[in-house]
């Protein structure tokens, strides 16, 4: 039994964790958000110089050959920072779909770009009327001569304004809810018909509706078998998951020490309000809320290599539950404790909030994986 | 990370799985569990005389005293299985809370005169702390021991007394000396509960049982030889106690089996014909408890690999008995709101059989008696102002 990571796993960590604090300040960070791009092609740079791009992917492709627990590493520290470059985007998501697809072709060619910093890709796979069911698909790939031809429209594509490629579900067949019939294709943003319309979101980061116009995609743009698409992104969907918790985690560890060490300078009625019962409790709760939180996840990563399938979708479904229930409770007290100050946007606390709200409703919300949850455990 | 056990560690569970399998009779136990009285004592001791034969009635103490020499492992295995079995612990009051307190404070002939008889379950204890004026501010006990050459005069009330009534002795924080700082002058003590002056009072708790005492002294001498290390000292032992007992206060085992029990239920009662366990409210509560207790079992874990590993538990630890206390609670909450109208009928006048709800009785009892577990331990407000302290630094 153990519950530590592995020497190379602690230094990727140590080394995500000194460019926060030495690299990433809170005024740093706001000029970056605050630029044309929203994001920092120089540090992305730097994060291609010190590998942590090719950590999940495999070695004949460059890769690190990291597993899960070393994604989970690197975002935990990336969410103390909340570091708005595209990793989860890029690297755990759209990296994650592709590293899992039986296209080599396609990933020798892509992935090495990844790695080096040249290209940046996101899923786009929500659309208006979607939600959190992946499986909701109007956006269709009809089949022509040498291939498919893309129609629909993706929304709140995250990062979409600097994707260089997008993975995009579209239906090769079935109906819109239908599991069968959806389809995985690897589209460049420059490709003929591919329109991008970009955003900022309330967490410093942006997303993108693209529409795609009579796009024509080869076949051996598809990521696996047509009609087959739903099955690759459920196997990578609990390593997206646990990823995101651990950036939840890296934040909400963050919020409670910040305002733990506020409490014990900020002076009210002539003494540290830390000295306040109400309050002391009130920060008990808000550190077992994060060490619960925390050994969720280290179950996820207990249980990702070779668990069976229903235990490990299981524990990422109350991982993610978790994380929105116990997200919010911190992001809540850490504001309220914090007092006036905790409303301004001058100080940091508000937007480590506002990006785990993003986190939970980034691939279903609390309550949506609950239920999947409840479906997994009480019926049938 | 993985929480894999070694082959050898497998071995030992599987042993303890068949010893536990072939010779805890469950249905015994349960019923005299109903009962209060001496039937049910004496189903305990034949118990843990088994345990004894076995030679596990005490893993956690030293070899030379009489425990096993059982790697952390093997004791974390063991009372894993002992909660899946639905087996309850030992009685703790002497194996659990004096036994350490002898051993590690008192001298060689306390060791000899009670440490045998509390393994082979010869004398059964009870722990005299509480007192009207004094529950989570233990400190402020009240109860007099007046030195009087070769004895002690001891005055006083203790109050929430498990199981006075079946007790042959008593161990007590009582005050020795005064004027100074109330953790200072409080002595360690052993009763024996048939010296005069002794009045047990029975307390009927709000599950209509009696486990619980008040234990008057009156002018009750006590042997000088009765008392543990240094006079105005108990204090200090009496805490090395409590750091003792608040390890392995989270029953992750014992919640993972009522939950089973409480699904299996679930699945039977039904509500319109569609049992209870296909409503989507219901079944949110069942997850809410299920889930914080999947990240329990973790936390207890991570607890328990980092004492193996040698280190000191981490502050994840202090958070074991407030989180284990509230989910024991919820579980037992959920299983009173399954036993609906069933849940309020007394055993008095019926058997739980014409219920046609056979749980019933046990859920009211569960839950009315289970209000105690963040009260007793260390109420879990004062288990906040712990972590407060001892983790948060405020």
């Amino acid at each position: 039994m153990n519950f530590e990571f592995t020497e190379e796993q602690t230094m990727i960590k140590d080394s995500v964790s000194r460019f926060v604090r030495d690299e990433y300040d809170f005024d740093t960070r706001r000029a970056i958000v605050d630029s044309d791009e929203g994001i920092s092609r120089e540090f992305w740079a730097k994060f291609a110089e010190l590998g942590w791009l090719s950590v999940p992917f495999a070695e004949e492709y460059g890769g690190f050959g990291g597993t899960v627990e070393d994604i989970a590493a690197v975002m935990e520290e990336l969410g103390k920072g909340i570091v708005v470059e595209p990793y989860a985007s890029t690297v755990v998501v759209f990296g994650g779909l592709l590293s899992a697809s039986d296209n080599s072709a396609l990933k020798s060619a892509v992935i090495p770009s990844i790695i080096d910093g040249s290209c940046m890709g996101s899923l786009a796979c929500v659309e208006v009327q979607s939600r959190f069911e992946m499986a909701d698909v109007a956006t269709s790939a009809t089949a022509v001569d040498g291939g498919y031809k893309i129609n629909g429209e993706k929304t709140v594509v995250a990062n979409g304004g600097t994707a260089n490629k997008f993975i995009v579900t579209a239906r090769t067949s079935g109906e819109q809810f239908d599991h069968e019939g959806v389809s995985l294709f690897l589209v460049d943003a420059s490709a003929p018909g591919v329109e991008v319309k970009s955003y900022k979101m309330m967490d410093g980061q942006s997303a993108s509706t693209v529409k795609f116009n009579d796009v024509l995609v080869a076949e051996d743009q598809l990521l696996n078998a047509a009609g087959k698409g739903m099955d690759l992104i459920e196997h990578v969907m609990p390593q997206i998951l646990i990823g995101l918790s651990a950036e939840a985690l890296g934040i909400m560890s963050t919020l409670n020490s910040t305002t733990v060490e506020y409490t014990k300078v900020r002076k009210q009625f002539d003494t540290p309000i830390s000295s306040f019962q109400v309050l002391q409790h009130r920060m008990v709760d808000t550190f077992m809320a994060c060490e619960q939180t925390k050994s969720m996840l280290y179950r996820g990563l207990c249980q990702a290599g070779d668990e069976d399938r229903n235990t490990l979708l299981k524990t990422v479904h109350a991982l993610k539950a978790m994380v929105a229930r116990y997200g919010k409770l911190i992001g809540e007290e850490a504001i309220q404790i914090h007092g006036g100050i905790g409303m301004t946007d001058e100080l940091n606390i508000g937007h480590y909030v506002k990006r785990l709200m993003m986190i939970n409703v980034s691939f279903g919300d609390g309550d949506f994986h609950q239920q999947k949850f409840n479906q997994l455990s009480y019926s049938g | 990370m993985d929480i894999k056990f070694s082959a050898d560690d497998l071995a030992f569970r599987d042993e303890v799985r068949e010893f536990f399998a072939t010779e805890y009779d469950a249905d015994a136990a349960q019923q005299a569990s109903g009962d209060s009285g001496e039937a049910y004592k004496a189903s305990v001791i034949a118990w843990q005389k088994k345990l004894h034969a076995k030679g596990w009635i005490a893993p956690g103490w030293p070899v030379e005293y009489g425990g096993t020499d059982w790697t952390p492992t093997q004791k974390f295995i063991y009372e894993t299985e002992r909660g899946l079995a639905g087996i309850p612990d030992v009685i703790p009051f002497g194996l659990k809370m004096v036994a350490p307190v002898i051993y590690t404070f008192g001298n060689e002939e306390q060791k000899a005169r009670f440490l045998p008889r509390i393994l082979e379950s010869e004398d059964w204890w009870c722990q005299g702390y509480s007192e009207p004026g004094a529950g989570s501010d233990l400190a402020s006990l009240n109860t007099t021991a007046d030195y009087a050459g070769d004895h002690y005069i001891v005055n006083g009330r203790k109050i929430w007394t498990t199981y006075a009534q079946y007790a042959d002795w008593i161990f007590c924080l009582v005050r020795t000396s005064k004027g100074m700082r109330k953790q200072e002058g409080i002595s360690f003590l052993l009763i024996d509960m048939k010296t005069p002056g002794i009045t047990v009072k029975p307390i009927v708790t709000i599950d209509g049982n009696h486990s619980l005492n008040e234990v008057l002294f009156e002018d009750v001498a006590v042997p000088t030889e009765n008392l543990i290390g240094e006079q105005d000292k108990g204090w200090t032992y009496a805490k090395a106690l409590l750091a003792h007992e608040r390890t392995g206060m989270a029953e992750v085992a014992d919640s993972t089996r009522m939950l089973e029990k409480l699904k299996q239920r679930a699945s039977v009662e039904v509500n319109g014909g569609k049992a209870m366990i296909d409503d989507p409210i219901f079944q949110t509560r069942l997850s809410d408890i299920e889930m914080e207790l999947m990240a329990l079992e973790y936390t207890e874990l991570r607890v328990f690999a980092s004492m193996a590993a040698g280190g000191m538990p981490g502050p994840e630890s202090s958070l074991l008995k407030i989180k284990g206390t509230e989910i024991t609670q919820a579980i037992q909450e959920l299983q009173l709101q399954l036993a609906a109208y069933y849940g309020g009928a007394l055993p008095d006048d019926l058997d739980s059989q014409q219920l046609g709800h056979d749980f019933a009785f046990e859920a009211r009892g569960k839950y009315m008696y289970g209000r105690a577990a963040t009260i007793y331990g260390g109420s879990n407000e004062v288990q906040r102002n712990v972590i407060a302290k001892a983790v948060l630094g405020l």
